[in-house]
């Protein structure tokens, strides 16, 4: 069918797409409605944070009258959907910023985290996961096996704790919380906000160095959770190649074990592989707000923890809303690399 | 068992009753289960978390709550097995006792996410149409945050405190389980079994009560066990940040949490009661995958 109609299967492969554009949109709706309800069965006041216990009646009345919340709950969402049109999630108590501004600051530090969380996750677990599928039943397999469950099985933010005793107190490897060093703290201008970028633009090596030895331990032990998952499906994706018909005849062939396996099976599963690191990098953030917690990180988790911790709902809703977001985007991308990449799907 | 050495089938008779196809095939599983190693150690661990927490004042060395000034963080020795917290109070009789409210929470939330994720998987499964797009648009949502991160937004909202995470726990954990019974419904809707039994006029809840809810039964316990592993993660995480249960309780994660403060000098407050979350989850982790491998006949 599709070889006879080829102009009918990109328009079929349009509208599938289109449909998925249109269950995300959906999806996002209700992403929306969701912080929205959260955020307005808080038992917090959002007008006495804003006048203070001590303000008069009338000042209360104006403020309450000001934030629209003598409207009916879906004028107040229509109000909230509006607002977040124009790009406003409001104002954070902490700091007194748009919402926006401070994540626009704090989420440099997150990616840097994440992307190199997501190398490492990505550089060990893929090898592992190939290794596993070639021994599969053996030793070699039962180990990766426990790896990985092990890696599903450590609570991160502990890990991090470990990790900054053993690696920091003890023996002195790693640096201590934080992006740098005290001592470099604020000496490079930030372009990026992402400062090994930042330290090697401006060719501040020292400081490029002591970030390096910050961003390290964290960034693994983030990683760590990714490089189980990768390590599985890689594994599980791999299996499902060997066990092809044309794995045999490359065999027969007479190629070597290392060109079979790299060459012709794993080359067969990059598409795959591809969609599931996507997906694992948006669960990392997961990860990073706790370890960021732990490593006093001043990134995105950070700012989410000690807002939530202050009760400042604007900011807490803000981080929830674009971790959603992120999410949804991530699948969607996940899911269009396939649709791309992968000869199959069309 | 001296008969292992035979081919299954050979030492099991033709079942004669519903009943006993049910304890045979129970039976066949349980023995393949017990070939691997791996979900033995598992099931062992959680046997033992178990008897911890069912034995807990006959296990304990002291009181869990009874504060010591005299002996604050002490490293382990004999009389302090896992050393003491900052108020003298013995971590081992601690964990001890923590074991008891990590199995309450999982057994909550467990208890809670099994069946409304069944029902609302078969139900959207087997109905289909509007029914189906609704659920799984709202399924969708759920989905598209980090467990954790939801889970925080809901404490956030409740306030802090041990039922309100069971409660913030269960609110996130129900999806996954809704797909994969909504899954196995679709596969199952079209059988010829539930032709047979339409076509007799059975009415649809009977159908979906006693014919295919059953069949998912197996993939959702698999499913649930390995969320168990989860749930006592994202439990241990907030009760880290400090919203799940709330001082003195000895719940792992905040018993993390409060010795943060001294861990740079005594890393037993930290080292002994993250070691036992750690253990508990990967004890879930192991049986529920070698619980996968028997009962899934599609995973290699």
């Amino acid at each position: 069918m599709s070889i006879l109609f080829p102009s009918g299967r990109s328009a079929r492969r349009l509208t599938g797409f289109g449909h998925r554009l249109g269950i995300v949109a959906v999806t996002l709706l209700g992403l929306l409605a969701m912080t929205f309800f959260i955020g307005r069965v808080m038992p917090l006041d959002p007008v006495l944070s804003i006048v203070g216990s001590d303000a008069d009646q009338s000042t209360y009345d104006q403020v309450f009258h000001q934030l629209g919340l003598d409207q009916p709950l879906y004028m107040q969402f229509a109000y909230y959907l509006r607002d977040l049109l124009h790009g406003d999630l409001g104002r954070a108590l902490l700091s007194g910023n748009a919402v926006t501004a401070d994540i626009a600051r704090v989420f440099p530090a997150t990616i840097e985290l994440a992307t190199i969380a997501i190398l490492f996750g990505t550089c060990v677990g893929v090898p592992l996961g190939v290794f596993a599928a070639t021994r599969k039943g053996r030793l070699g397999d039962q180990v990766v096996r426990v790896i990985s469950l092990c890696g599903y099985s450590v609570p991160v933010f502990w890990f991090g704790m470990m990790g900054l005793i053993i690696f920091y107190a003890w023996l002195g490897w790693a640096g201590g919380a934080g992006r740098v060093d005290l001592a470099y703290d604020g000496l490079v201008q930030s372009r990026t906000g992402l400062l090994l970028i930042d330290a090697a633009l401006a060719g501040e090596w020292e400081v490029f160095q002591s970030a390096i030895r910050h961003i390290t331990l964290p960034a693994c032990i983030l990683g760590l959770h990714s490089m189980a998952y990768i390590a599985r499906m890689t594994r599980s994706f791999m299996l499902n190649q060997l066990n092809q018909e044309y794995i045999i005849t490359a065999r027969v062939k007479g190629l070597s074990e290392f060109e079979v396996v790299w060459r012709h099976a794993f080359r067969n599963i990059l598409v795959q592989l591809l969609t599931i690191v996507a997906l694992a990098y948006g669960s990392l953030l997961e990860g990073a707000v706790l370890i960021e917690t732990v490593f006093a990180w001043p990134g995105f988790g950070s700012y989410l923890t000690s807002s939530l911790l202050l009760g400042d709902m604007n900011a807490v809703m803000g981080c929830v809303l674009l971790i959603g977001i992120i999410f949804v985007t991530l699948n969607l991308v996940a899911d269009a690399l396939y649709q791309v990449f992968d000869p199959r799907t069309r | 068992m001296t008969t292992t050495t035979l081919p299954a089938a050979a030492c099991e008779q033709t079942p004669q009753s519903s009943a006993q196809a049910l304890r045979q095939n129970l039976a066949r599983n349980l023995r393949k289960l017990v070939r691997n190693p791996l979900s033995v150690a598992g099931l062992v661990v959680i046997g033992a978390l178990l008897l911890l927490a069912a034995f807990a004042p006959w296990i304990a060395t002291h009181d869990p709550l009874a504060q010591d000034l005299a002996n604050t963080l002490k490293a382990p020795d004999a009389a302090h097995w896992f050393g003491t917290d900052e108020y003298g109070r013995d971590i081992f009789s601690r964990l001890v006792y923590g074991s008891r409210i990590t199995l309450y929470i999982i057994s909550l939330v467990t208890v809670i996410v099994g069946p409304v994720g069944l029902a609302i998987g078969v139900i959207s499964g087997y109905f289909g149409g509007w029914v189906d797009t609704v659920f799984m648009r709202i399924t969708d949502i759920f989905i598209s945050f980090p467990g954790l991160v939801l889970a925080l937004a809901f404490v956030a909202a409740l306030g802090p405190g041990l039922d309100h995470a069971v409660i913030a726990i269960a609110l996130t954990a129900w999806p996954p389980i809704a797909r994969l019974a909504r899954a196995e419904t679709l596969s199952l809707r079209k059988a010829d079994y539930i032709v047979a039994v339409q076509l007799q006029g059975a009415s649809a809840t009977r159908i979906l009560l006693r014919h295919v809810a059953p069949m998912c039964l197996s993939s959702v316990v698999v499913r649930l066990t390995m969320n168990m592993a989860g749930i006592i993660l994202t439990a241990a995480g907030l009760g880290f940040l400090g919203l799940g249960a709330q001082p003195p309780v000895p719940e792992w994660g905040a018993m993390i949490s409060a010795g943060r403060r001294y861990m740079l000098e005594c890393w037993w407050l930290v080292a002994m009661p993250g070691a036992a979350i750690m253990f508990a989850s990967l004890a879930f982790n192991l049986f529920g995958d070698g619980m996968r491998d028997v009962l899934d006949p599609r995973s290699e």
